[in-house]
């Protein structure tokens, strides 16, 4: 055995692979051999950490010395400096950058202080393409203890009992679905894994993938043997190459050690695996369309019921999860029903993992308990807004939730207090908004993406929704007319009344939502033609501040329009007819004379 | 196809090899390894303490490295950490007593009393 006195993990994520993390793993190698540091510091590729804003992230262990926004130039340094002499490289360090107790400089940085990682406990801590540090952090143990201790009931009951619900959006509790289809008698039966993360902004699900796969292999297991199913598919979108690849490595590696195929541990247990890829449809995420585009036709949605637990795959009894609720299945099984209950709040137990983005200073992915407040996530955990704006809003669950206004930045987040705000948990994608962005423009954007991934096979969606639309863009150009917001107003209850399958009812939310708690806003569009917050660029004049216009020209210059016309000690003058609102001018003046009304 | 003990198997040896990502609670030696350090030999010594800490299959022990501590003529200095945090410190370190450390401190708990910053400035 090869001992290492130091192992340096390189994050190989997506957000820090398109940051260059991959040159900084070959230049490391480089480094290391050169200085003959080969046989003593071990490389590991590793998962998502979470602070996706700071990558390209390193962390050298036994220290455990994060260092963020590493540049290919500072490996030289990290090699030279920690590895060779021992001496940390704090202007690397992530968080206190004087920290002096350096060992616990991980832990100690407010970004991790405040989560709590039960879905990500090993993300940024395996190596997700090598099976065996999977099972040394107790992997596959729970498969073990089930398949040999428990029956299919006692694992339902655990699950059951756990409180666990699906973290895809829905929060419908795990332990009943599987109880349902376990009930089914049938020939066959399948599990399947949602992984077609569609949600603009979301990507909790592709980090487990990328840095746990394992965990998704075990839980899918674990539920083919509760419910009597031998057969599984993963559907993953393609975009997501580098989980795709990961996580076919992580099948390939399980079916060697027998963990998947035939008698599995020797104990006659018998189940397989399959990935199966999404064109990235944004409706493939709804559970029958997702069964549909499995089995090959083109991805729309069917009437429910039958449920899939009842009539899912090939019409057989199918239960479907989604890949953060099977992260939390493994440690379920290993540390208690009573354990995971004891996280959270009453109706909603455990964690939930958020991907933060939009107007936030910590863009990335964070885990913490049910229950957490809106404020701590975004000013705690995600370290508040850029360049000290004010905070307006966080929309969740993507397309299909709603906005949550300052008013209530103190509500405990779960899935009942979300859905009583008119939002809903979704599968975890939280963009923060600050005082710049306009709400009904918003609206506009997420409509415009619904509109654009509506399969088109119910009226009430391929035609409602684009009618909202239509509306939206109106007010948003200043062409709104008193009636329109009422109009929008039906038309959405319509459609959230009758649309086939989630995607259409779920699809006006943002605009219901945005009414809810900013109807001034839309007022202000519609009747006083103008946007408060500065964005809807028809409503919108960039005017020359005569009194403060010293007429050096600089606008003229960077002026892409060439509409801004003038000359020495004559005021400038923008040509309105013109101006594309592009805002440079305002960028470049050194005298602040150009503003926005 | 791998059976439950094998699995444990694997467990334990991959424990053994990435223990150092994990565990704070074991016992740490620290190379001192400034320029000081390095230009008295320290890095054959941190080689000797990783080659012993191999040979003996010794688990939650880690070999990390310092700075200076300020004692350069007294280098190479390795210091040793218990799981509580109290430390002995070994100044003018070869190879060879590396090897003796690793024994009868690591191993058997007992301080090479000879070998500490205590009896060197003593004998002053």
């Amino acid at each position: 055995m090869q001992l290492y006195r130091a192992h340096v993990l390189v994050c190989a994520g997506t957000g820090c692979t398109s940051s260059n993390s991959t040159k900084i793993m070959e230049e490391m190698e480089i480094l290391l051999s050169s200085n003959k540091l080969d046989n003593e510091v071990k490389i590991v590729k590793t998962g998502c950490f979470g602070l996706c804003a700071e990558g390209p992230i390193v962390v050298v262990y036994p220290e455990g010395a994060m260092y963020t926004r590493v540049s290919v130039d500072d490996v030289k340094e990290i090699v030279e400096e920690h590895l060779l002499k021992g001496r940390i490289v704090k202007r690397l360090l992530a968080g206190e950058k004087e920290a002096e107790d350096i060992s616990k400089s991980l832990e100690g940085v407010e970004f991790f202080k405040r989560q709590t990682r039960i879905v990500l406990r090993n993300c940024g801590r395996i190596n997700p393409e090598n099976i065996d540090e999977y099972i040394a952090f107790d992997g596959y143990k729970a498969l073990e203890k089930v398949l040999t201790e428990m029956t299919p009931e006692v694992v339902i009951d655990t699950m059951k009992k756990s409180g666990l619900r699906g973290r895809g959006g829905g929060g419908f509790p795990t332990g009943v679905k599987w109880d349902f289809a376990a009930k089914q008698v049938s020939d066959q039966k399948y599990v399947c894994c949602n992984a077609d993360e569609g949600d603009p902004g979301a990507f909790m699900d592709r980090s487990v993938l990328e840095g746990d796969p394992h965990s998704v292999i075990e839980a899918m297991s674990i539920a083919g043997y509760a419910i009597g199913a031998t057969e599984g598919f993963i559907y993953v979108r393609a975009e997501y190459p580098i989980a795709v690849k990961r996580l076919q490595i992580a099948i390939d590696q399980a079916k060697e050690y027998g963990l998947l195929g035939d008698n599995i541990l020797g104990t006659g247990f018998k189940f397989d695996l399959e990935i199966r890829l999404g064109a990235g449809a944004f409706v493939c995420g709804e559970e029958t369309t997702l069964m549909t585009s499995i089995e090959g036709h083109r991805g729309e949605p069917r009437p429910r019921p039958p449920f899939p637990a009842v009539k899912g795959l090939w019409q057989k009894p199918t239960i479907l999860n989604n890949v953060e609720t099977y992260a939390n299945v493994p440690i379920i099984i290993l540390q208690g029903a009573e354990w995971f209950s004891s996280i959270g709040t009453e109706k909603s137990k455990g964690t939930k993992v958020f991907a933060l983005g939009g107007k936030i200073n910590n863009t990335g992915l964070v885990e913490v308990p049910m229950g957490t407040t809106l404020r701590e996530v975004v000013y705690d955990i995600g370290g508040g807004i850029p360049n000290g704006k004010k905070f307006k809003a966080a929309q969740t669950g993507g397309p299909s939730g709603g906005c949550i206004p300052t008013s209530h930045l103190d509500t405990p987040i779960d899935y009942d207090n979300l859905i009583a705000l008119g939002s809903m948990m979704g599968s975890g994608g939280l963009i923060v908004m600050d005082e710049d962005n306009c709400m009904v423009d918003i609206a506009r954007f997420f409509l415009e993406f619904t509109v654009e991934e509506s399969c088109g096979k119910c009226p009430p969606c391929r035609i409602g929704t684009k009618r909202m639309l239509e509306i939206l863009e109106k007010i948003t150009s200043g062409k709104g007319e008193a009636g329109d917001i009422e109009k929008l107003e039906l038309l959405a209850k319509n459609i959230k009344a009758s649309a086939l399958c989630g995607l259409g009812q779920t699809a006006p939310n943002p605009v219901l939502s945005t009414l809810r708690y900013f109807r001034d806003e839309y007022e202000a569009h519609v009747y006083g033609k103008k946007c408060p917050a500065g964005v809807c660029k028809s409503m919108l004049k960039y005017t020359i501040d005569e009194s403060k216009c010293k007429s050096c020209g600089l606008c003229t210059k960077v002026c892409p329009m060439n509409c801004i016309s003038g000359e020495k000690k004559v005021t400038y003058v923008i040509d309105q007819a013109k101006c594309a609102k592009c805002g440079a001018c305002m960028e470049k003046c050194p005298f602040k004379a150009i503003s926005k009304v | 196809m791998k059976s439950i003990a094998e699995l444990d198997e694997i467990r334990k040896k991959t424990q053994e090899q990435i223990s150092l990502r994990s565990n704070t609670d074991g016992i740490r030696v620290i190379v001192g390894m400034a320029t000081c350090g390095i230009a008295a030999g320290a890095r054959p010594v941190m080689k000797a303490f990783m080659e012993e800490i191999s040979k003996r299959n010794l688990q939650n022990v880690t070999v990390s490295m310092t700075g200076c501590v300020g004692v350069c003529r007294l280098e190479p200095v390795v210091e040793i950490m218990q799981k509580d945090g109290s430390r002995v410190t070994y100044v003018k370190m070869t190879a060879e007593k590396a090897a003796r450390i690793v024994a009868e401190h690591i191993v058997n708990g007992k301080v090479c009393v000879d070998l500490t910053i205590g009896a060197a400035e003593e004998k002053k």
